[in-house]
């Protein structure tokens, strides 16, 4: 923490009074902290001097549940928890890791049909991290707009495995269910009627002059400090680092689509400001929408549960596999032992990691500004406390 | 209409009292139709159904929604200051209701016909400053402190665009008195003030852009006073989780809303009259008299407070910095300027 600046003013009765910086609590319970993220916030008026970030409200020991799970499967219900917003997208990591661990070979259906899932999920949390990102800007209207599209998103995934926000839906080497009959229709109709939205959200939010003004030039994260701080996702992609790993580590079968990596190109303000971070999610939905629409054309045909292990205990050893999730690299460590549960089980949890950057790029941002760049890292408090 | 009154109870202090709940009736029922007409139109805004359970399509939604208030516990922070905590809300909804004596509601009745009615109706909601501020500072939150704070400084800045366009008007019209300046716009809609008013036509022509500049300074100074979106920085909850009525629940709370929502008429009404003719009839002396004149002007109020409920839902906050560059940079400059063109037409 800085030194508190000390000035001395005095008043007309002759009474000698000092100044000094304001600390403030923003949060656990704080509209646009999103969730019980505890920020402690020193102020030198609406300047902020510095951000301290306090977590760990949420912390509910993942890593050393899945360690006393009766087997591997049992873990997956539990890793929907960490990232609620995004479950889908968290199976899928610790599937692609389960199975690098079992050397399970899965048929490509179930491969499409993940993608597919991965792909609408990464749209269902974009709409959020942007309609969430839009009232802590005081616009409260996309958020609806945008949530209305998400039902319908809730309402496909509803109809394939019955939940619509903690799913159990991947399996270690398959899938709960088949799609469902109407699956391809209802997706094909959604995809079309959500580039409409789009472009009443870009129209109502991300081209209105005053979201510009303040969003351009604040919180500007540089490449290099992108980098060193390890952020990933669209945290890195907004200040122009071309990774994605769904094209530079193509896990599942990512090589088959034409599709394109968003980076931030500093388009308002300068590169990697609040503005690219939250157009990188905006354009990704639309790349999102591309991928959907060419899996949803080529679909083979297959058992999903064909390659489903029937008792699953590992040689032992260890694998990290590691996925593209909405907020960055999720990725689990596994290390087995000849056991039917994990000996230890890690999660690189993409907002926990990108969170560590906040107070490094609010310095001397104002109070206002603050609230944006938290709203432009995204964070899901499960996934970081865990 | 006074008149008829205090013949009628020929008793000067009962009269009095009466009229002045006018005023506070008044305020009170159109409070109940904006809190259910802004919930709805918001929700039409944003392809929503609001309120449709109770009453046809949730017409008894703002009773509940008052009961509700009423009957909730009403919580004093152990350390407020409890005497300024208490007096706050209250001081606000004066500064709001006392400006209401000198609006012109109809042809007929006027609380307060005196001649210095607009300087009396800036003066007295000033007052309303003092009660957000005081509330700020008794309620012991840092958060509402920073809402207070933020509101003086921005209703401070406001004023003063707002009141060189109220200058400016004023020019034009010669009187501070705003009964006058609404009979000045009479005989129909090419007499109102925004389209240069009851002016020979060289002069008219001139005074249309003067007065249409005059009107924007004003339309954006009065959404800033009232705290209203893009400019509701006191109590953008976002930030400051909800600014100076952080701490205040039950009637007191409900106090600070009524006061809210009565300053958006308030300042609607002034853009009325000195803008949209007041009470007078866009057809001339068709659909005029007392009753429709009161029709007019609170008709025609209701479309300023739809309007700023209509950008309330539509457009982001701006910022603290943002804020202050509107008002001192671009709003007093232009409102300046306008003064000296009004006086040059005034005097052409």
């Amino acid at each position: 923490m800085s030194e508190p600046t000390l000035e001395t003013v005095t008043t007309s009765t002759g009474r000698r009074l000092r100044t000094e910086e304001m600390v403030v609590n923003m949060g656990p319970q704080h509209p646009s902290t999103h969730g019980v993220l505890r920020l402690e916030v020193v102020l030198d008026g609406e300047i902020v001097v510095d951000v301290i970030p306090h977590l760990g409200y949420l912390h509910r020991c993942f890593e050393k549940h899945c360690e006393h799970m009766t087997n591997y499967q049992q873990v997956v219900p539990y890793v929907d928890r960490m990232d609620y917003v995004a479950a889908m997208t968290n199976e899928h990591a610790y599937v692609v890791a389960a199975e690098k661990l079992l050397k399970i070979e899965v048929p490509e259906r179930v491969h499409y049909i993940r993608i597919i899932m991965a792909e609408l999920q990464r749209i269902a949390s974009h709409l959020i991290a942007i309609g969430t990102f839009g009232i802590d800007m005081g616009a409260f209207t996309p958020f609806l707009y945008y949530f209305r599209d998400r039902e319908r998103i809730l309402d496909l995934f509803e109809m394939t495995c019955g939940a619509r926000l903690l799913y159990n839906y991947m399996w270690i080497g398959g899938l709960s269910h088949d799609l469902p009959p109407q699956f391809t229709e209802k997706a094909k109709e959604f995809c079309t009627d959500f580039k409409r939205t789009m472009k009443e959200v870009n129209d109502l939010l991300n081209y209105n002059e005053i979201f510009i003004k303040r969003t351009a030039n604040v919180g500007v994260l540089p490449k290099d400090l992108a980098v060193n701080y390890a952020c990933s996702g669209p945290m890195l992609r907004g200040s122009g680092v071309d990774w994605d790993l769904r094209r530079d580590d193509p896990y599942t079968l990512y090589d088959r689509f034409e599709w394109n990596v968003i980076t931030g190109n500093g388009e308002m303000g300068s590169v990697g400001d609040v503005w690219d971070r939250n157009m990188v999610r905006q354009r990704e939905m639309a790349e999102s929408v591309r991928i959907i629409e060419q899996a949803l054309a080529s679909l083979p045909e297959g058992d999903v549960q064909k390659a489903v292990p029937k008792r699953i205990r590992p040689v032992p050893g260890d694998a990290y596999g590691r996925v593209e999730g909405p907020r960055g690299e999720l990725g689990f460590y596994i290390v087995a032992e000849d056991s039917v549960t994990p000996y230890r089980l890690k999660a690189r949890a993409p907002a926990f990691v990108n969170l560590s950057v906040i107070n490094e790029i609010s310095k001397g941002a104002m109070l206002a500004d603050l609230v944006a760049i938290v709203g432009s890292i995204d964070i899901v408090l499960g996934e970081v406390d865990r | 209409m006074t008149d008829f009154i205090a013949t009628l109870l020929n008793d000067p202090i009962v009269t009095t009292v009466l009229l002045a709940f006018v005023p506070l009736v008044f305020i009170l029922v159109y409070a109940l139709v904006v809190l259910y007409g802004e919930m709805k139109m918001a929700a039409h805004i944003q392809n929503r159904l609001a309120y449709m359970e109770n009453g046809w399509h949730g017409t008894l939604q703002p009773f509940a929604d008052m009961l509700k208030l009423l009957q909730k516990e009403d919580i004093i922070p152990a350390a407020a200051d409890k005497f300024f905590f208490m007096l706050a809300p209250y001081l606000v909804f004066v500064g709001t209701y006392a400006s209401f004596a000198v609006l012109p509601f109809s042809s007929g009745f006027i609380g307060s016909d005196i001649d210095l009615g607009l300087f009396y109706l800036v003066a007295a909601s000033s007052l309303v400053v003092v009660g957000l501020l005081m509330s700020g500072w008794a309620s012991n939150n840092k958060w509402s402190l920073f809402g207070a704070l933020r509101s003086a400084a921005q209703i401070v800045s406001y004023e003063i665009p707002g009141v060189l366009a109220i200058l400016g008007v004023v020019m034009v019209t010669g009187t501070l008195n705003m009964q006058t300046m609404t009979q000045m716009q009479d005989g129909g809609i090419q007499n109102w003030l925004i389209l240069g008013g009851n002016f020979p036509l060289g002069q008219k022509l001139a005074l249309i852009p003067v007065m249409v500049l005059l009107f924007v300074i004003y339309l954006l100074s009065s959404m800033a006073e009232v705290n209203r979106t893009p400019f509701d920085l006191p109590e953008a909850e976002s930030e400051l989780v909800q600014g100076y009525n952080t701490e205040y629940s039950g009637m007191k709370f409900a106090i600070f809303y009524l006061a809210e929502y009565a300053n958006l008429f308030l300042v609607s009404a002034v853009v009325v009259v000195m803008f949209f003719g007041g009470w007078t009839s866009p057809f001339g002396s068709f659909m005029s008299g007392p009753v429709w004149s009161a029709f007019w002007f609170v008709a025609k109020g209701m479309f300023f407070v739809f309007f700023n409920v209509w950008l309330r839902w539509t457009l982001p906050r701006l910022r603290v910095d943002q804020l202050m560059y509107v008002s001192w940079k671009v709003l007093t400059p232009f409102a300046m300027a306008a003064i000296v063109a009004v006086g040059f037409i005034m005097v052409m």
